[in-house]
């Protein structure tokens, strides 16, 4: 599959003249092209680039993300979000010389007719903006691919596995790089959603640590950042679009994450409402800070267990990754699922590759 | 009638037979609406009639998808009553999916 930009419309000569109104209202003097969501500002593509970027750059350096030599992985999907984030990086970095390493760092789940279409673009990626990439596979780390798993535990779960799998792939991987730094490209809109989905859920213990912009696990020697926390998805598709990125974009082929997709929805017709909501839904979040609850000392009682159940710094007594429990959440799903592997397999048998797409079709067949 | 170039992006084009870039002519008398090129699109173009909620909510693009005019906002154009011209390209980008 190679890549195809969209088409790239000049600017039109009409007889129609363009209205003051319709011009930029940052340099006045070229047409504005998008309506900014955070401020409804009209602005032209020159002085959206110019202000998109600096922003992130504001976002980085207030944050003190990084520092002068650090390597950092970017979690790398080939699909929007991954791919303006390791752009604007290496943009940012060369720029305003951070001075940072930056890897390109893919998992590859396993799901035929998805994810080795995506890993096909972040290899393109990796050719343009020659950045060095690693692929870790489930298959290797787990030794199940998502197809296999969705087979045998079925596709009602499978974001619940896959979900629990990525997040421990992308510290391993790091890990195997030696690079303590792992930059997702979570944007305000998957921010406003989680915060939205934890009120929802009355998940509290989640709520206070959703919407920091640097996260790290006690014990932990992988911190994980999002630079784009303040960055709406339409900017960065638009960013995307304009500045003619190659990114891959299909939804997974086993059902898209039922719940998020409730909140999706939701955001999305708030933002059509009121574009500013998905910032201030962040805001909010930012400033909901639980009273701190009163630990009791029971003597049984764990010395570092915080309010909300949560345990730091514990290890997974199979694996050794880090768990709040005696077992991690991935090794009780692999104890589940390598009690279901069928003990049996045919030779050549190619039916569990792209199950999922066997169910779409099933889905949409009717009588 | 009007001549225009329509993109479906974002992966919005697995409703229209996986055809990113299609032309389209809306055989109409002028003015022609954005709006009447959505009616035309839901009409003859989308394969499986079970596939317009993916595009459309309440009589418009679904939110969601970025509805760009040569390059420019829609909402920087008067979104549904934007009058086309001959030329003109429409673009629908998904932001609908995994990043």
């Amino acid at each position: 599959m190679s890549y195809t930009p969209p088409s790239d419309p000049v600017n039109k000569v009409t007889n129609k003249t363009i209205k003051i109104s319709q011009l930029c209202e940052l340099c006045h003097s070229r047409k504005a092209v998008i309506k900014r969501p955070k401020n409804l500002q009209k602005i032209c593509k020159l002085c959206f680039f110019h202000v998109f970027e600096t922003e992130i750059h504001n976002t980085i350096v207030t944050n003190n993300l990084f520092y002068k030599g650090e390597r950092v992985a970017v979690g790398a999907s080939g699909g929007k979000d991954s791919t303006v984030l390791a752009h604007m990086l290496k943009y940012l970095n060369e720029k305003y010389n951070y001075g940072i390493e930056i890897v390109l760092l893919s998992i590859d789940e396993g799901i035929v007719g998805y994810r080795d279409d995506s890993l096909a673009t972040v290899k393109r990626n990796q050719q343009q903006y020659q950045l060095p990439l690693e692929i870790v596979s489930f298959k290797e780390l787990y030794n199940w691919t998502m197809d296999e798993i969705v087979a045998t535990a079925g596709i009602r779960n499978s974001c619940t596995y896959c979900g629990v799998f990525r997040r421990q792939a992308l510290d391993r991987g790091a890990e195997k790089l030696g690079i303590h730094h792992v930059i997702t490209g979570h944007n305000a809109d998957d921010m406003a959603e989680t915060v939205l989905m934890n009120i929802l859920r009355g998940d509290v213990a989640r709520l206070e640590k959703s919407t920091a912009i640097i996260t790290k696990s006690k014990g932990s020697p992988i911190k994980r950042s999002k630079p784009f926390k303040y960055s709406y998805q339409k900017e960065i598709v638009l960013y995307a679009h304009f500045k003619k990125l190659d990114y891959f974009s299909t939804e997974c082929t086993y059902a898209p994450e039922a719940f998020r997709g409730t909140a999706r929805e939701f955001m999305k017709n708030l933002e059509s409402v009121r574009p500013s909501c998905i910032i201030d839904i962040i805001q909010s979040g930012e400033n909901l800070v639980l009273k701190q609850k009163k630990v009791h000392t029971n003597g049984q009682q764990n010395s570092n267990k915080v309010a909300g159940g949560f345990v730091d710094g514990n290890r997974c007594t199979k694996c050794g990754y880090l768990s709040s429990n005696d077992i991690c959440k991935a090794c009780i799903l692999l104890e589940g699922l390598e009690r279901n592997r069928p003990s049996i397999t045919l030779d050549n048998d190619s039916s569990v590759d792209g199950a999922a797409r066997v169910m779409r079709q099933l889905e949409h067949m009717s009588f | 009638m009007v001549k225009v170039k329509v993109e479906f992006l974002g992966g919005l084009d697995v409703i229209f037979n996986k055809e990113r870039v299609h032309k389209v002519e809306v055989p109409q008398e002028d003015p022609v609406t954005l709006k009447d090129l959505l009616d035309y699109i839901i009409d003859n173009m989308i394969a499986n009639k079970n596939d317009v909620p993916v595009f459309i909510e309440n009589d418009t693009v679904r939110p969601g998808i970025i509805t760009l005019i040569n390059d420019t906002d829609w909402e920087l154009e008067g979104e549904l009553e934007y009058e086309l011209q001959d030329g003109d390209i429409i673009s629908f980008t998904s932001t609908l999916h995994g990043g």
